[in-house]
């Protein structure tokens, strides 16, 4: 028996105009315009989307093998690049 | 000394935050999860079975239209599942292979006949509902894909038990012979129903593992706790009687009080002599390998086009 030989594919949508498409999960697919198909039946039954995107697993490239990674500890220490961080008078208007 | 890998883990759970596929974890964390969700996902697609039994036979388009929906939502809860299963490095094809062969159980609820239409309803209202009491709870558990896939599972059930329930009202407002089919049909759902929540929690083995690790968020007797006391004024409401002459209201305990559940029975039905557990498994064997030549030809198909690209 064959196993698995179909790829895995990673599936996105869109769930209305104005927004991102956002992860919702993956399925096996032989090609392209299968998983499409599949992910439509499979993720939007309810009207869940406007628009799906599907990426096989394989393409993604991620940041790294631990989701707390130092990778990402250069913006940590940058408090300044947030707006809370400048000290305003009240009395200014509109900023 | 424990390693930076297991405190990092432990302090992740701890303060409630979702463990991720690609995080470090405890090998027994791992096999609880796989085994816990593969279970799961086998529950669903077995769970086709006994409603995929009445859709021909439903006595109404409408109807038709509502269990054919019903049953392939549960098809869509068993591949989400099996999708979490997959974030974890287990193989959906072995998996299949796994329930196949025996080796991997699913829900024992659905090795019951569905001898009736009433039934119909009656697995909308207490197996989904029971179902329900299982699943929002984990909606909340420590793995991060397995919550999610329970959220979506979550919204989708509880039309599943809506439709179910108003099935039971349109036949207890019928003839006296329908009233009498769905009273017969609780009759024969109720206790499987209550075994749904699995052994009780003193010979439950795998629970405190799962609580401490947050993957069970209660105990089996809670949740079965839960499901009488809910169960309750919807069947006053329908006006059908819950077969069980110990049930009764404690002021006290702020509980219903129910009467003893035969685990007879239950073990011998998830050891494989429930009254379908073969034709169940049997069946799923046989769709897979009838299937196995549209796989096939799917795969060459899309090796030939990328071969023409
Ligand atoms: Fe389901
Ligand atoms: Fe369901």
């Amino acid at each position: 028996m064959t196993r698995s030989s179909w790829p895995l594919y990673e599936v996105f949508v869109r769930g209305k105009r104005g927004l991102n498409h956002v992860h919702v999960g993956s399925l096996h697919a032989p090609d392209d315009e299968m998983a499409l198909r599949n992910a439509r039946d499979l993720y939007t039954r309810r009207n869940e989307g406007v628009s799906i995107w599907v990426v096989k697993a394989e393409s993604i490239t991620a940041s790294s093998p631990d989701e707390k990674d130092p990778f990402f500890a250069p913006s940590g220490d940058k408090v300044y690049r947030h707006p809370t961080f400048y000290a305003i008078p009240e009395d200014v208007p509109h900023l | 000394m424990q390693s930076r890998e297991l405190d990092q883990f432990e302090q992740t759970v701890a303060a409630d935050h979702r463990v991720e596929p690609r995080d470090w974890m405890p090998d027994g964390y791992r096999a609880t999860l796989v085994r816990q969700i593969a279970q799961h996902a086998h529950s669903e697609i077995i769970g086709m079975q006994p409603e995929g039994n009445w859709i021909s036979r439903a006595p109404s388009l409408r109807r038709k239209a509502i269990l054919l929906a019903k049953v392939q939502d549960e098809a869509g809860h068993g591949l989400y599942l099996y999708a979490a299963a997959e974030t974890l490095g287990a193989d959906r094809a072995e998996l299949t292979e796994k329930l196949i062969a025996g080796r991997q159980k699913y829900s024992s609820i659905f090795n019951y006949p569905t001898l009736t239409y009433a039934d119909v309803g009656v697995i909308g209202w207490l197996v989904d509902g029971a179902a329900i009491c299982n699943q929002v709870p984990l909606c909340r558990t420590s793995y991060g894909p397995y919550a999610r896939a329970m959220i979506r599972v979550c919204k989708e059930e509880s039309f599943h038990q809506r439709q179910g329930y108003e099935l039971l009202m349109t036949m207890m407002s019928g003839t006296e012979q329908q009233r009498a089919m769905v009273q017969e049909s609780v009759d024969r759902w109720w206790w499987p129903s209550l075994m749904m929540f699995g052994p009780p929690d003193a010979e439950s083995s795998n629970t405190e593992q799962s609580m401490l690790w947050r993957i069970k968020r209660h105990t089996n007797d809670e949740l079965r706790q839960r499901f009488v006391d809910m169960s309750v004024p919807q069947a006053a409401k329908l006006g059908v009687t819950l077969p069980d002459p110990h049930l009764v209201w404690n002021a006290e305990r702020g509980h219903h009080d129910f009467g003893e559940i035969d685990w007879t029975e239950f073990w011998q039905v998830v050891k494989g002599d429930g009254p379908c557990n073969a034709q169940r498994v049997e069946h799923r064997r046989k769709a897979h390998e009838d299937g196995a030549w549209v796989r096939e030809a799917a795969t060459a198909y899309a090796r030939k086009k990328e071969q023409a690209a």
